[in-house]
């Protein structure tokens, strides 16, 4: 749900990085975060267990720039991978204007990439919201070790629709401005349409 | 949008910071912000110093969200307060419909002052809030967007 202040002239959109455990969605946003400028970006917030393991969310706002003198700001979140957190995936989904699903390329992440999907769907659905409607990108992570599997197979399996698709290594920070920067944009045109 | 988006207009905005501020004076607040239930900040009014707002706003509702969560569970609809008690510094949060109410004080009051005074400004809140939701869904209002480039859009990512 994007909130527009007229008296602050900014506009806050919320973008969720969504996929199974051990994915890279947390590591998305540590790169972006240390790539980017300090008057651009706020605290990163880690929920995180002793082992780093994301326990309820990761969070960072980033300011992009001024459309029209607007302020715009992007709130990035992740959810916990892990299945057993469900609950607290579902909470995070709430309000999202925008989703990157991160896709783990090696091949025996396959069930747990089909399995997170079907999940995000779900979830989605529980607040009335239609994953073919909603600004939307499949993240391909991971692209770099050797039991990656090939990107088409991927697609295959994967795509829901005609969103963007990029491979990335999040580590190394391949591909993780060209992913927000697909679902960014998606978000913003969404909302020249409303 | 997945949902309707909030729309505050200067007036409301004002209208609500004069809210906020006789809280504050009336509950001997340090800080009072006003949450929607999503994490954003709506406004907020009182000693900031270098607090991280923004950070507080999204772990408040992360907060809300969770304890929300396990009412769920425990066949209550949500916990409409919620207190958290700290030696020097305490947070009040107060469920006003889809925002929260945020209070943040030290021992120049009481959780009990804190809790009686946001009681009694949670009606006028939420009435004002309901107006705003109101007029945000207002058909054929003009949003600064509707008329946005792509230009402008791929501008944004320029710096990359």
């Amino acid at each position: 749900m994007t909130f527009i202040n007229y008296a602050s002239r900014e506009i806050n959109c919320k973008i969720v990085y969504y996929g199974p455990g051990l994915c890279g969605k947390t590591t998305n946003l540590q790169f972006i975060y240390d790539s980017t400028a300090a008057q651009a970006k706020g605290k990163l917030i880690s929920l995180a267990t002793e082992t780093d393991r994301t326990l309820f969310f990761d969070f960072m706002p980033l300011e992009l720039g001024t459309v029209r003198g607007f302020k715009t700001r992007f709130h990035l979140y992740t959810v916990p991978g892990q299945v057993f957190y469900e609950a607290s995936r579902k909470l995070i989904l709430k309000g999202v204007d925008g989703v990157v699903f991160v896709a783990d390329s090696q091949e025996e992440r396959m069930d747990a990439n089909i399995e997170s999907i079907f999940n995000l769907e779900e979830n989605l659905r529980t607040y009335s919201y239609d994953l073919m409607k909603l600004p939307y990108v499949l993240q391909l992570n991971k692209r770099d070790l050797p039991s990656a599997i090939p990107a088409a197979d991927l697609v295959s399996e994967l795509r829901r629709k005609d969103e963007p698709v990029v491979e990335a290594v999040a580590s190394t920070g391949v591909g993780v401005f060209d992913t927000l920067k697909a679902v960014a944009k998606q978000v913003l045109t969404e909302l020249r349409k409303s | 949008m997945t949902n309707s988006s909030i729309v505050m207009r200067e007036t409301r905005y004002h209208q609500i910071k004069a809210v906020l501020a006789r809280l504050r004076l009336d509950s001997s607040a340090r800080l009072v912000a006003l949450v929607d239930k999503d994490g954003q900040q709506i406004a907020v009014h009182g000693e900031l110093g270098d607090l991280d707002t923004t950070s507080l706003a999204s772990l408040a509702a992360g907060n809300v969200a969770a304890t929300g969560g396990m009412a769920k569970l425990i066949g209550e609809r949500e916990f409409p307060t919620l207190s958290h008690e700290g030696e020097k510094e305490s947070i009040h949060i107060c469920v006003i419909g889809r925002v929260l109410l945020l209070v943040v004080f030290d021992d120049r009051s009481s959780l009990g002052l804190v809790k009686l005074r946001s009681k009694q400004i949670s009606n006028e809140l939420a009435a004002t809030f309901a107006e705003i939701e109101e007029e945000s869904n207002v058909a054929g209002i003009s949003l600064p967007f509707s008329e946005i480039t792509d230009e402008e859009i791929d501008s944004l990512f320029s710096y990359q």
